[in-house]
């Protein structure tokens, strides 16, 4: 056993985190960074961290990732960062020429209270910023929220880049919210289909899910540009997927530039990719095409066809909000039953979307997700009532093997399978690919259980 | 843009330095030029490099933190203590089982944390009022849940800087707790200039905290501790069944597969064998002095290197019978090395390789690879000291900067009751004339070949230099640089977690290394970079299609 000391009584606890279920604010942010066009995400802080979110993000994605970080040591540490943060800028102009740089900070430089706008200001006054290069940034700290928080933050550090002339564009931005790069490219051929002009921001498609040539290109072709960005001011709305990863970089826009926004879920699973694309079909005044709704037509196919296996199977769940309400949703569509969830991403509205979204299920739902909702809970909860599928990252895996239960990888981070970065959870084709790695991983489990007189060839 | 497939490289090594220093400002164009060092080293004079200095702020690193070093590293191995990561929640996230360390708790009773994250989570409230009282209850609820032997505390950036006293509430809970040895770790990421820092920072603590509080260890009529081994991909496991072909007693390993009590009876053990210099040679100058613990540097990686260590060992002890029984090993082991040797050499003899890891990896590495016929063309340190690159003779002239001067030097005397010599002056005497160096390391200099480059604290872009312009068939370094490397076409092995694999420690090891570098050099991938109408973009003549 893996999980040898975990006991199945719960008691509370207050102070000790165990197996958490989120990490840090500024992985958050790089991730972000690297879907804006020909970007280099920057790390103000020591180099730590810098190198974890680096080689977590790497693990994950399969990519190069490179950011630069203010590699703080004693000195920097009582004195302030700013000449660390100014010669950074200066090194990195110089060495790797990005077009923009995206800083963040770390929990080291926001407790010594670096004051990033005024060091960027300086930066900029003194030179170290060449004509036409960028630099965007937001504040990280890491005691607050969590990854999911820091990436909200820089994306709506990118939201803080645009501008309004007056002149609408005639887009509409998207933020599609902390997804993999295959998502994002679904977005786009969603909306390309539908016939709406957007701004997808940030766009790590092409970018984190790029080929293998012989050639090494820091800064390759995708991402949103800062011109982009800029105009973003002047569409006629936004669409923001998930009120934790991308609300306030809407709201920002709406507030500030008058570009009316609507938070929706992201589109994960039948329901949610629904109101997305009828969203976008309003807001852009355009009608859906046959082809679409063939789409959805091929995913309803495959619930009816799949029924029978999925019915009243109880489910355990571990992630990040905006991904698990919609993947709540979609259970419940096909008529599974999330019975635990778990999110280390604090947020009050959480638990009363969960708990809305499974009212009509015969029990009431384990739902957490404060700084003590970890995986330790979830473990514990499990033991108390057993479930028939775990859905979560890679860290999952340990229970998975204690307790024998399937484990579909899904979220952030996956570190022992691959293929993710590749093809999308979202949209219709995105549900088709869900569906059919959750009922494999119900099937390959019953084909391995069977006793032989039960086990089948037509199953 | 860089392809790694145009033009011939070439082949000057001071035409190369020259070619990466002109992209830097002059700054740092100086700072570099000296953490670049084209090898001469083929006379008795080493020629001096700096190492152990800051990152430059900007500068895409392949470092880590002193955190990563001291918890990471040398804590991070030993399954039955509870880690806890006093901060907020991401240093202790991504310390969580990502260093492929393996470790055996398969008895019924064993206990294993390893697998589990504890970390106290700190949120704003705690950074402006402290996090004493959470960190205190933090331990309590740990002790609660799990009872364990040990329990200790790491602290990460902020905590410094608020100024928690964590080795206050440790020795507090310790007392409350009474059966319990709880202990901390002023490791803050901050603290040095690299992981290094965090490794003298762990060895501090584990010797003063852990080492000597239990008085009887594995029984064995050789007993040895091996440093520096971390067990990486089950490296402790291959050389732990060949001390035990042998008849040598391993009473403790620093930090790989390794247990409480392991750690707190390493003073009776009768020598110290160490594997990675750089990481844990605090320890066996400590335990000499202390408890009268000769130490040897040995390695492990290699079929040879591991022979050599294995008869380093029998000589030191110097009885026969135990001299030919590690013959009989060698003897038993190598036929089937040499078979796979034979067999994939062919396959890889007069490649090159490159190799920018840890702090003796990229030297030990080089054997296997010599063993393969493959030269290593350039090499470097993430965070060695100069010592690891020229040898432990210069540690008398090393400058200690401001960096280093931070973390404490532990002042270490013979232990009143427990000191005793292991060997008489004469003994060791007669030892060191007949071969064997006590204390001694030579460094990564002296072992390459002139002409080579040995560049310090490498950073990603002068890695894409190297590559395009030396064109190895092989470069070795961590994840961050995997993929940078491979998307040239080069193929990378990862040599800190190894990617997946293992182990590549011994003679099994040997011979898993083996097929894995054949593997890598010669995948059919690397062919195909370029799709047809690339190769042949010109189109000379039309097709009719029939
Ligand atoms: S929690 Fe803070 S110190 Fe730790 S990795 Fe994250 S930003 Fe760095
Ligand atoms: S070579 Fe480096 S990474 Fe490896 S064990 Fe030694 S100090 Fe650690």
């Amino acid at each position: 056993m893996l999980l040898r000391h975990t006991p199945e009584k719960i008691a509370e606890r207050h102070a000790l985190t165990i197996n958490p279920a989120k990490t840090c604010q500024p992985i958050g942010a790089m991730y972000a960074a690297l879907g804006v066009h020909g970007c280099l995400p920057h790390s103000h802080g020591s180099q730590g961290c810098c190198a974890y979110h680096r080689s977590t993000l790497t693990r994950h994605y399969k990519e190069p990732i490179s950011a630069g970080t203010s590699s703080f040591t004693e000195g920097a540490s009582v004195f302030g960062g700013q000449a660390n943060l100014l010669q950074a800028l200066d090194n990195i102009f110089t060495v790797y020429e990005p077009e923009v740089v995206a800083v963040h900070t770390t929990c080291l430089s926001e407790t010594i209270g670096d004051d990033l706008p005024q060091i960027v200001d300086k930066a900029t006054k003194d030179g170290k910023i060449p004509k036409g290069k960028d630099v965007i940034y937001a504040n990280t700290p890491s005691y607050v929220g969590s990854h999911v928080t820091g990436f909200s933050n820089m994306v709506k550090g990118m939201a803080m880049k645009a501008e309004h002339t007056g002149k609408k564009n005639g887009k509409v931005n998207i933020i599609p919210g902390w997804v993999e790069p295959a998502d994002m490219e679904e977005i786009k051929r969603l909306a390309g289909l539908i016939g709406v002009e957007i701004i997808l921001f940030p766009d790590t498609s092409g970018i984190l899910n790029g080929p293998l040539s012989g050639e090494y290109k820091m800064f390759p072709e995708g991402g949103v540009t800062i011109d982009a960005l800029k105009s973003a001011g002047d569409s006629i709305g936004t669409l923001a997927m998930g009120e934790w990863c991308s609300a306030d970089a809407a709201r920002y826009l709406d507030t500030n530039h008058k570009v009316p926004c609507r938070v929706l879920d992201i589109p994960i699973g039948l329901m949610a990719t629904d109101r997305f694309v009828d969203a976008l079909r309003i807001i852009a005044g355009v009608s859906v095409p046959e082809e679409v709704t063939h789409e959805r037509g091929q995913l309803v196919d495959m619930i009816s066809d799949m029924h029978q296996y999925f019915f009243h199977k109880k489910v355990a769940l571990a992630g990040d909000p905006d991904q698990l309400i919609a993947m709540t949703e979609f259970l419940v569509s096909i008529d599974m039953w999330p019975v635990h969830v778990v999110s280390g991403t604090p947020g009050k509205a959480f638990e009363k979307r969960i708990r809305e979204l499974t009212a009509d299920l015969p029990y009431e739902v384990n739902v957490k997700c404060d700084q003590n909702a970890d995986m330790f809970l979830l473990h514990q909860w499990i033991k108390n009532e057993p479930v028939d599928m775990l859905i979560g990252n890679t860290y999952l895996k340990y229970m998975a093997r204690d307790e024998d239960i399937p484990l579909v990888r899904w979220g952030f981070p996956i570190l022992d399978r691959q293929g993710h970065q590749y093809f999308p959870t979202v949209g219709y084709k995105g549900g088709i690919r869900l569906l059919e790695k959750i009922l494999n991983a119900l099937l390959d489990r019953k084909d391995r259980d069977d006793p032989e007189t039960s086990f089948e060839l037509v199953m | 843009m860089i392809s790694a497939h145009d033009n011939k490289a070439p082949a000057d090594p001071a035409v190369i330095k020259e070619k990466i220093l002109t992209k830097y400002p002059p700054k740092v164009a100086r700072k570099r030029a000296k953490q670049i060092l084209i090898n001469e080293a083929l006379q008795n004079e080493t020629p001096e490099i700096t190492a152990n200095v800051r990152t430059i702020p900007g500068i895409i690193t392949m470092r880590g933190c002193t955190y990563a070093g001291c918890k990471g590293v040398i804590m991070g191995p030993t399954r039955d203590i509870v880690n806890i990561t006093h901060g907020p929640i991401g240093c202790g996230f991504y310390s969580w089982l990502t260093r492929r360390n393996q470790t055996d708790a398969t008895a019924p009773d064993a206990q294993n944390y390893m697998t589990y994250c504890f970390s106290t989570d700190m949120q704003d409230k705690d950074i402006i009022f402290g996090g004493e009282k959470k960190l205190e209850a933090a331990i309590q609820e740990a002790y609660d849940l799990f009872h364990p032997k040990g329990i200790c505390v790491f602290a990460t950036c902020p905590v410094g800087l608020i100024g928690d006293d964590i080795h206050a509430v440790a020795a507090k809970m310790k007392k409350k707790l009474g059966d319990c040895n709880v202990f901390a770790f002023s490791c803050e990421g901050y603290k040095g200039v690299s992981q290094s820092a965090g490794h003298h920072i762990a060895n501090n603590q584990v010797f003063r905290h852990l080492v000597g509080n239990k008085d009887e260890g594995k029984p064995g009529k050789y007993r040895i501790n091996l440093l520096g081994e971390y067990n990486i991909g089950g490296d402790g496991f291959e050389i732990d069944r060949l001390l035990n072909k042998c008849g040598i007693t391993n009473n403790a390993t620093f930090s790989g597969n390794s247990s409480y009590d392991q750690f707190a009876s390493a003073h009776t053990s009768d020598l110290n064998a160490v594997m990675c210099h750089r990481s844990i040679n605090y320890v066996a100058d400590m335990l000499e002095v202390k408890y009268g613990i000769p130490w040897i540097k040995v390695n492990f990686i290699g079929a040879g290197a591991a022979a050599k260590s294995l008869r380093k060992i029998a000589q030191y002890f110097g009885d026969q019978e135990l001299i030919d029984r590690v013959e009989e090993v060698i003897a038993e082991e190598m036929p089937a090395v040499e078979a796979v040797a034979k067999e994939v050499r062919p396959r890889t003899d007069g490649k090159t390789a490159m190799l920018f890891v840890g702090g003796s990896r990229a030297h030990h590495y080089q054997e296997l690879f010599k063993e393969l016929g493959m030269k290593t063309i350039s090499a470097g340190y993430e965070f060695a000291h100069r010592d690891d690159y020229e040898g432990r003779h210069v540690i008398p002239n090393l400058k200690v900067d401001a960096d280093s001067r931070n973390i404490e030097e532990l002042e270490v005397e013979a232990d009143e009751s427990l000191y005793s010599p292991r060997k008489s002056e004469d003994e060791l005497k007669a030892l060191a004339e007949s071969g064997l160096e006590f204390k001694g390391y030579e460094g990564m200099i002296p072992d390459m070949e002139n002409g080579t480059m040995v560049i310090d604290d490498l950073n990603q872009y002068e890695a894409e230099q190297l590559v395009e312009l030396l064109k190895p068939d092989i470069f070795c370094a961590g994840i961050k640089e995997k993929f940078s490397i491979q998307k040239l076409g080069i193929p990378m092995k990862q040599l800190h977690s190894y990617d997946s694999g293992g182990p590549y420690a011994g003679f099994q090891g040997a011979i898993n290394f083996y097929r894995e570098i054949d593997r890598l050099v010669n995948s059919k991938v690397w062919g195909y970079m370029k799709a047809p109408w690339q190769e042949n973009p010109e189109l000379s003549a039309t097709y009719v299609w029939e």
